[in-house]
């Protein structure tokens, strides 16, 4: 490999394709010879199908671990399992016998911190209670400190490429950048260890962007042990958007929702033969996840829900409020946490990233504590605020007055709606805070120097704000059963409204409007929940929440966090405020020295040396001749300087005075003058070329739509400037400060 | 070797590879009349997983039983602890390790080298001041000084190239918060 020293360099797209239809067309031909060469042509159809295949078994099996270390390390946070360390909280207490009704969590084998270094149980409070929860709250304050220190050193000290989401660095990559060392092995070693610890440390942030990243990075590095794979930019491109729907697929257990999140977040190119692999690598990966078993009861999804009550017509508008909140929160968060990402990038806040982490977390851990809501993780509040209410559940959610009546259970043990209890009450003014906490704290959470996703904390806000909304409008139902809203179907008695529903609504409007995700939602939501009954009303929140969020800004969060940064990315959806032509934009411009070529023959080897040298483009158009600029071809740099050093090496005779020659037939060389160098095999005879006049909207769709790295502008047939992709990159930049930008004629 | 040894083998790598406690049959019972809510748990295989075979002792009579049990709610489940055993080890380990190699990067190396070469012949570069590496052309030094083993040389010059990485991916993303440079 050629010294790449630059960070990131942009493929070439058509290039790299037509290098893979040639070595297919190779193999193709070839395998009519031999048995040998048929195996080699079969074997090669097939590596692509079984690279996803290594793909969605790694990515399953990173996985599950990453989901048994997190749960683990979760509940060391509070306790210690002691018939085997290895056990998390739910796992010690399986086989135990003294679970009760009431209390399904406590068992002797699984001990508090307060109890094993005090002594002193919260249960009997007058008894030493106040100090075992002293105890208990500041263990969990130092674990937790203590799992985002390791967290934040470990990304420091071996791959600071492994902090953040990374979906929006993978939508660069895969828009045809090459960012070297993003997708590598100690971002993927790093990335998983340091992602467990900062799940288990209590912020508020999630795995699922992260998880992508590891898909991403296993797919990278497999993509080694294959040749087609290897050498090919474009096709490992290919390979990467089927990793990407895998990282879903396992984050969730949704297949079909990964596929398409690939489809409409991640990919920039995605033809359909990628969608049925990516499909199949999902399969694969959850299959695999599937047999690790990580939730204990070989459930793939994740907030499996049991209830298929009906839904009514005239709870449309409780879901559409719930969408018009979710895409106000969306609007909100972005622009929010954008701020503070650029308050951390100028101010002296970005200059302690370590202790910046150290503060968030110690900050989230002591509000978080008190409130047993946001004490459990965002994946277990999700699932308990989906659940409905029946006979078998005894939380404090499900506190209702118990009704006087012990007929046998209702509708599919659905219970009738029932006026709220002192324990729903606490429970409501609970989420209520809750609600608060989390809107507050994920802000400044998302961008720390640390893996993190927000899939489900936004889904948590949203899931808390559904519920609330479900609860109010089940009792405003049992209250007023005899107006006329509710009078149709809603008599006492009746199970019509289910709060649990309303939380996935909202769980849905919400993360809709902070990512603008709309066809991969709802087919995510209803992955997540197996509930089929609920499309309709899913998506009529995301909808309306994509549409409300809209309004406020057009980016969704990754979009907005690639422009942050500043990343090299083409939107596909951009348009220009002003018209401008090609001519524009191409250079050089009227200050920039002339446009350097090299012409077909008539330079030695010398002279291109030093035009090569005393330049940094990364290729010179071939012309006729200095006087006439009529266009040959484009030769690249690396190209040539490989070549001459090759030449020079192996060729006989090749010296500094040699002629360079780009044509076919070169002129008999004089007698004492040394033989030429024949370079046309590495000129590219068929460059893209517009011409100066074409606007620019054109132009850019033509880059966007091919993939091109460079374009040669002509102008009566002549070569007249080149534009690259980040001349329309600065262009565009320049375009949304609305700088005013003269045209060159008019000077 | 007798019939008998051979049998306690077998039992015992039984055991190892599946534990018998890893699958139960959960059942649980709301309250009913003036009977409070109940969990039973119970080692059992699928096909007796029910309230019949679950639920003992059985806390009402004979005409109630049926009643009761309708209410009650039994599910099977399994897991495979060994998995998570191993699973948690394997962490554990993997994460200690890398917590050693961070300690001997920051402390160890650089007390070994000042050790071994001495302060002299060393230069401190001026920008990794505060940085983790302040012996960054060590290796430089070790190839002009010492003849020592290609391998030792090769693995000295990867484990130079990676932290040079590290160090620019360092700089770019935590000072000036940006991916590329």
């Amino acid at each position: 490999e050629w010294g790449h020293t630059r960070t990131f360099n942009t493929i070439d797209w058509v290039r790299e394709k037509s290098k893979d239809r040639d070595r297919h067309r190779e193999i193709a031909n070839k395998s009519r010879q031999s048995t040998v060469a048929l195996l080699h042509s079969v074997s090669d159809a097939f590596s692509g199908w079984l690279l996803m295949l290594l793909v969605g078994l790694m990515s399953g099996a990173l996985a599950g671990g990453i989901d048994i270390a997190a749960h683990w390390l979760t509940d060391m946070k509070e306790g210690l399992c002691l018939v085997g360390f290895w056990f998390n909280h739910e796992h010690c207490c399986w086989t135990s016998n003294e679970t009760t009704f009431q209390e399904r969590d406590r068992c002797p084998q699984w001990q508090s911190w307060a109890e094993i270094m005090t002594g002193t149980s919260e249960v009997l409070w007058l008894r030493g209670g106040a100090l075992a929860y002293f105890v208990n709250y500041l263990m969990f304050l130092v674990w937790a400190l203590l799992f985002a220190l390791l967290a934040v050193t470990l990304v420091r000290a071996f791959a600071p490429y492994a902090c953040g989401s990374g979906i929006p660095e993978i939508k660069t990559i895969l828009s045809g950048f090459i960012i070297r060392g993003y997708l590598g092995k100690w971002t993927l070693i790093i990335k998983t260890i340091t992602l467990v610890l900062a799940v288990s440390s209590g912020l508020s942030l999630g795995k699922e962007g992260p998880l992508v990243h590891v898909a991403c990075c296993c797919a990278n590095i497999l993509c080694h042990l294959f040749t087609k794979y290897r050498k090919n930019e474009a096709k490992r491109r290919e390979v990467l958007s089927a990793a990407a729907a895998v990282g879903v697929s396992v984050a969730f257990g949704a297949p079909i929702g990964g596929v398409l999140f690939s489809l409409e977040e991640v990919s920039y190119y995605f033809p359909l033969k990628t969608l049925w692999r990516s499909f199949f690598a999902a399969l694969v990966a959850a299959f695999t996840l599937r047999s690790i078993n990580p939730f204990g009861n070989s459930r793939l999804v994740l907030f499996y829900v049991e209830f298929h009550a009906p839904w009514h017509l005239v709870e449309l508008g409780p879901f559409i409020l719930l969408g018009i909140f979710g895409g106000l929160w969306g609007a909100l968060f972005i622009r929010a946490n954008i701020a503070w990402c650029r308050i951390r990038k100028s101010t002296r806040l970005g200059h302690y990233p370590v202790t910046e982490v150290l503060v968030v977390t110690a900050l989230t851990g002591m509000l978080a504590y008190p409130n047993s809501y946001t004490r459990m993780g965002g994946a277990e509040l999700i699932s308990e605020l989906f659940n409905d209410c029946s006979l078998l559940d005894s939380s404090q959610l499900c506190g209702y007055k118990q009704s006087n009546s012990t007929s046998g259970a209702g509708v599919g043990n659905g219970l009738a709606d029932r006026p709220a209890g002192v324990g729903l009450y606490a429970a409501l003014w609970q989420l209520a805070l809750a609600l608060v906490f989390k809107m507050m704290i994920t802000v400044i959470t998302f961008g720390m120097k640390v893996p993190s996703g927000l899939f489900i904390p936004s889904m948590a806000v949203g899931a808390i704000a559904g519920r609330l909304l479900g609860v109010g409008m089940e009792q405003l139902a049992y209250y007023n059963h005899d107006s006329a809203i509710f009078r149709g179907w809603c008599s006492p008695g009746a199970d019509c409204i289910t709060p649990g529903l309303y939380a996935m609504v909202g769980a849905a409007a919400c993360l809709g409007g902070v990512t603008r995700m709309t066809v991969s939602l709802v087919v995510i939501m209803f992955e997540l929940t197996g509930g089929l009954e609920y499309i309709v009303p899913l998506m009529a929140a995301t909808m309306t929440s994509k549409w409300v969020a809209d309004a406020f800004g057009r980016e969704g969060i990754y979009e907005a966090h690639i422009r942050l940064n500043g990343y090299p990315f083409l939107e596909p959806k951009e348009e220009f405020q002003h018209s401008s032509l090609t001519a524009d934009v191409m250079r050089p411009r009227r200050s920039d020295p002339p446009l350097a070529v090299l012409t077909q023959e008539g330079m030695t080897v010398e002279e291109v040396e030093a035009l090569v040298e005393s330049t940094h483009y990364s290729g010179f158009p071939v012309v006729v001749s200095q006087d006439s600029h009529r266009l040959v071809g484009f030769v690249l740099r690396r190209d040539l300087l490989i070549s001459i050093d090759n030449a020079r090496k192996r060729q006989e005779g090749v010296v500094g005075a040699s002629q360079v020659v780009f044509t076919e037939h070169s002129p008999a060389p004089a007698d004492d003058a040394p033989p030429p160098l024949r370079l046309r095999g590495i000129v590219d005879l068929s460059p893209f070329t517009v011409t100066d006049h074409t606007p620019m909207d054109i132009t850019v769709d033509i880059f966007r739509k091919l993939g091109l790295r460079q374009c040669l502008v002509t102008h009566n047939g002549k070569l007249l400037g080149i534009i690259t992709k980040k001349d329309i990159l600065k262009h565009m930049a320049n375009d949304c400060q609305q700088r005013p930008r003269l045209h060159p004629l008019q000077l | 070797v007798s019939p008998m040894k051979l049998k306690n083998a077998k039992s015992l790598i039984c055991d190892l590879l599946q534990n018998s406690e890893d699958i139960r049959c959960k059942c649980i019972c709301p309250p009913y009349r003036d009977i409070e809510g109940q969990i039973y748990k119970q080692n059992v295989s699928l096909k007796d997983c029910n309230c019949l075979h679950v639920v003992e002792p059985m806390p009402v009579d004979g005409k109630d039983v049926e009643a009761y049990c309708l209410r009650c709610e039994c599910k099977f489940e399994e897991r495979s602890s060994a998995t998570i055993k191993v699973t948690i080890i394997m962490y554990l380990s993997i994460l200690g390790l890398l917590l050693l190699y961070m300690v001997y990067l920051t402390l160890l190396e650089p007390m070994l080298k000042r050790r071994l070469f001495g302060h002299s012949q060393l230069i401190q570069s001026d920008d990794d001041v505060g940085d983790q590496q302040p012996f960054a052309n060590a290796h430089n030094v070790l190839s002009h000084s010492h003849s020592r083993p290609n391998m030792l040389n090769k693995v000295e010059h990867a484990q130079q190239r990676w932290r040079r990485q590290v160090q620019e991916q360092r700089k770019s993303v935590f000072d000036r918060h940006v991916v590329l440079s």
